[in-house]
């Protein structure tokens, strides 16, 4: 015994080099050795604060080496091919230079994984509040008998009531897989309360296992957890329906307006939605320091820019084909051809990158079976807020009113004395610039490119026709149903025969009801 | 009235004579890539790699003493307008050799007509296999060159236990997974541990998709995703990924279609670390490789423009045209296509492609990570591989061959009943 721990000590003692030479040996060595150099490092200096540095250095990938002399530095901040660096040993700052002065310390998903392993253990006593929030997130993923010993660690100086829950549950897991006797029991049966699939997972093992008390115990606590799970996964698809739903609102909008209200059928709509999207673009090509704020500038500016665009077709073009669907039809189309050339010669065409915005990014996690995405919450209230704000301009404004009178009755309206043909070219951009702000929406969730008007063309008259042509809750309540029925029809049939199937319902639908779900009542109705 | 429309017919007459004489002295180059449409983002870049390449040759001479001249169409994303543009080439232009067609539809639409006119198309992206014709020279991968090379790498690399195979509905992502289905059930994997998911073209809305790849995902076992989902699906794919918190390291992601110009279009940092398999990166060190970015950027007068594997495809295949027509010493498609087996040229990535009988090359296997700049750090290179028509996983085309050379001359070859299945020449 004596004889193995010295050995143990001696091996120990060759690889416990000093920091600074191990840290070293991360620059000319295989993926394999830097396997063996992380785990040494992990051992020899778990209470190191660099360790902690290096190894976010490592996952995010700015550990760099200089070519010249093999120093290992950080890469603070670049810019273009300058690269902003500090050394890793001396902390000592370097003047900028370029890119092809320097070599990156190369890593491979299963080192990273390694890496984030070792660095959630560093940061559960170490790492300052989000940090310890991670790492106990990440232990869950890889829970052995030894993470018992440095969980109970963690918890002694814990005060963050969240982390703490997160732990007590790693705690049970562990008890539940590696205790014995009453521990384990009880442990199995507090699981109960967890949503988490690692706990799932660990009673499904138990469960598969020999003992019948434990598996009855454990049969018992995964109907509870399944019973939560499923709950969750209902307010999920309807979060999911929610948001398509109301992508689907705000691309429709603009069209229940011009198409519902002004009986215009405008095929370049799509292309008035793109407009917006490149107006995005445009605008965090403009001010490239204030990403953070762009969408929220370019809502106005899309807003104003697709207006315009839309009062320049009314008053060039459509105007001269009301009364006449077919040639209007056929005009838009065109238009709509032009305008996707127009922006193909501008801008080429490549797709744009649009930057999304920090707070837009991430998960708002709720518990461990639901986590509502922030890019697709903040769309829903936005189309929330868009949609009430149309309904109140066309209620309850002078506009509105005016609007309403001019498409319901047109002689009678001039006769009190609107300018019928100001309304027109008014009600006209309103329901373009509405296609603009929906395109700076759709500009953070997919591909902002010549092409993107003509996914959603077709999808917006849909939502319009079966929602009732010329009534604005239609269009809300329709666009509603064909997002949720989407989404809950998606998971079993698949995404392919999902689109065919609402396609038939809504022939189906409009079948039987011609005029929508919320027909428009009254004498005006008959045209 | 009539006699000035007859004088302008007769004028319109003689000067297309005239032009067609004069074309006569030229080698007539056809380049059938889409310019317009949902194609249009990757096709339009093959276009200006093949105009950039026949600049080039026509610089030092032309071939065989003609210069080269480019007759570029647009067949517009549109299938069956493939084959009526692949039809007008050959009969009224009259072209000696086509550059052409991404997608497998496109190839499939245009394959009766060049083998009708005995034409001549190189075929420059990675594709389904399954087909074997003698008038086309496949240029980009075949499933044995880049699909099952990267699933063997998650099976060693990062010992991943469990696959969703995802991918967009048409032929070439369905015919690859039902070859990955089979090849990974002969490595011993469940069918339960098989997730497959199709969507549709230009899929934007990935959430109900993704979690449920998140399901399957954490069962406790290893779990890669398989990815041949095409053109600019990919990008609100990955970045629901990264918003539905999935990093490359708990799921990574292996694409067949997502190169350096996909990525070009997005912001990468959702994706920095999934992976790609692909037969170039630009990326890749090698002498050709840093002169063929270099004359690409001039090109292009974009120091910006990214290469991709389609363009080394192009580069590869173009270079072996020429050299069979100097071989031939006739741009004739019997003797050409004749010539063109054996051609060696070098590839961009420090080797040589060959062109072996079956009408395929053989090519380097290549794993990147996708990098923050957008450019892929590769993981991973094997040695030449070569390229293989029929696939050995799947039980209808298991006992086939192609071989192109006399005295076979066969594009499925049967090698247990000794036949062949119809396309002998």
């Amino acid at each position: 015994m004596k004889i193995l721990l010295l050995s143990l000590l001696l091996i120990t003692s060759i690889f416990a080099n000093d920091f600074e030479s191990a840290t070293q040996e991360l620059v000319n060595s295989s993926t394999k050795e830097k396997f063996k150099i992380i785990e040494q490092l992990s051992l020899t200096h778990s209470q190191d604060k660099r360790l902690i540095l290096l190894f976010d250095a490592l996952l995010k990938s700015k550990l760099f080496y200089k070519k010249s002399d093999q120093t290992l530095v950080f890469l603070l901040k670049k810019d273009e091919d300058d690269y902003y660096t500090k050394t890793v040993l001396s902390s000592q700052v370097l003047e900028v230079m370029n890119k092809s002065d320097f070599k990156k310390v190369r890593t491979t998903n299963r080192l990273r994984s390694v890496i984030r392993n070792k660095l959630s253990e560093l940061n559960l006593i170490l790492g300052d509040d989000t940090a310890r929030m991670d790492a106990a997130k990440n232990i869950s993923n890889n829970l052995n008998e030894d993470s018992l010993l440095l969980i109970e660690r963690a918890l002694l100086k814990e005060k963050d009531a969240d982390i703490i829950s997160i732990l007590e549950e790693n705690k049970l897991i562990i008890s539940a897989k590696y205790g014995t006797g009453k521990v384990q029991e009880d442990a199995i049966i507090s699981l109960s309360d967890s949503l988490s699939q690692v706990s799932l997972q660990v009673l499904q093992e138990i469960q598969e296992g020999s003992d019948e008390k434990l598996q009855s115990l454990a049969k018992e606590s995964i109907a509870y957890i399944k019973e939560g799970r499923s709950f969750y996964s209902y307010v999920e698809k309807a979060f999911f329906g929610l948001s398509l739903g109301s992508i689907l609102l705000l691309a429709a909008l603009g069209l229940s307006i011009t198409f519902g209200v002004m009986k215009v059928i405008n095929m370049a709509h799509g292309e008035l939605i793109m407009l917006g999207a490149y107006t995005t673009f445009t605008v965090q090509q403009i001010f490239p320091n204030m990403i953070e704020y762009s969408l929220l500038i370019s809502i106005p500016v899309a807003f104003v820019v697709s207006g315009i665009v839309g009062i320049l077709i009314e008053r060039f073009v459509i105007r001269h084909l009301y009364s006449r669907p077919l040639e209007t039809l056929l005009a838009t189309f065109g238009i709509s051809l032009i305008l996707q050339q127009i922006v193909r010669s501008v801008y080429s065409p490549l797709n744009q990158v649009v930057k999304t915005p920090e707070w837009m990014s991430g998960a708002l996690e709720i518990n461990s079976a639901l986590s509502l995405t922030y890019s697709r919450l903040y769309i829903i209230v936005f189309a929330i807020m868009v949609f009430l704000t149309v309904l109140f301009v066309l209620k309850k404004t002078s506009l509105g009113l005016k609007v309403r009178a001019v498409t319901q009755n047109r002689p009678m309206a001039q006769a009190m004395g609107i300018r019928t043909g100001l309304i027109d070219a008014i009600t006209f951009g309103l329901g373009s610039g509405l296609a603009g702000v929906a395109g700076v929406a759709l500009s953070q969730l997919t591909n902002v490119g010549p092409n993107l008007g003509q996914a959603y063309i077709v999808d917006s008259f849909m939502v319009v026709v079966f929602g009732g042509v010329g009534n604005l809750w239609g269009t809300f309540i329709g666009a509603m149903t064909i997002g949720e029925l989407n989404k809950f029809l998606e998971p079993s049939v698949g995404a392919i025969l999902t689109k065919v199937l609402v396609l038939v319902m809504i022939i189906l639908f409009i079948q039987k009801k011609p005029r929508g779900l919320f027909p428009q009542k009254g004498r005006d109705a008959q045209d | 009235m009539k006699t000035t429309f007859v004088k302008r017919l007769s004028i319109a007459a003689l000067l297309a004579a005239s032009l067609s004489a004069q074309a006569a002295d030229t080698i007539k180059v056809g380049v059938l890539h889409s310019l317009s449409g949902t194609m249009a983002i990757s096709e339009t870049t093959l276009k200006d790699t093949v105009l950039m390449m026949i600049e080039e040759q026509n610089k030092k001479g032309g071939i065989l003493g003609k210069k080269l001249e480019p007759v570029v169409v647009d067949p517009a994303s549109n299938w069956p307008l493939f084959a009526e543009k692949m039809r007008s080439l050959l009969t009224k232009d009259k072209v000696d050799v086509t550059f052409g067609c991404w997608t497998s539809v496109s190839r499939k639409s245009v394959l009766p007509v060049v083998e009708e006119l005995n034409g001549l198309l190189f075929y420059p992206v990675q594709y389904e296999g399954e087909e074997s014709s003698y008038n086309v020279f496949y240029t980009g991968a075949s499933p044995n060159q880049q699909a099952i090379p990267a699933v063997d790498y998650l099976m060693e690399e990062s010992e991943v236990k469990r696959w969703v195979l995802a991918g967009t509905d048409y032929v070439y992502p369905r015919t690859t997974n039902k070859i990955l289905k089979a090849y990974l059930m002969s490595k011993g994997v469940a069918e339960s541990d098989i997730m497959v998911n199709y969507t549709p073209f230009g899929q934007s809305d990935w959430q109900s998709i993704v979690s449920d790849i998140k399901k399957f995902g954490s069962t406790g076992k290893k779990t890669a995703v398989v990815s041949t989902i095409n053109g600019d699906a990919n990008v609100p794919f990955y970045k629901e990924l990264g918003n539905q918190g999935i990093s490359a390291e708990d799921i990574p992601v292996v694409a067949f279609s997502v190169g350096e110009e996909e990525l070009a279009g997005i912001d990468t940092e959702p994706l920095v670390g999934h992976l790609a398999a692909w037969n170039y990166f630009q990326s890749a060190e090698s002498k050709p490789n840093s002169a063929f970015i270099k004359k690409w950027k001039a090109y292009t007068k974009d120091a910006k423009r990214v290469t991709n594997d389609p363009m080394e495809a192009t580069y590869i295949g173009f270079n072996m045209w020429v050299k069979a027509v100097e071989k031939a010493g006739s741009t004739n498609s019997d003797k050409v296509i004749d010539a063109m087996v054996g051609i060696k040229t070098p590839n961009l990535t420090g080797g040589t492609a060959e062109m072996l009988p079956n009408h395929h090359l053989t090519k380097p296997v290549l794993i990147g990570e996708i990098q923050d700049d957008g450019q892929f750090e590769i993981v991973s290179q094997t040695k030449e591989v070569n390229g293989d028509a029929w696939s050995d996983f799947l039980p209808g085309s298991k006992d086939l061959i192609s071989n192109w050379k006399a005295p076979l001359k066969c594009g499925n070859y049967n090698t247990k009943t000794k036949q062949c299945l119809g396309d002998k020449k």
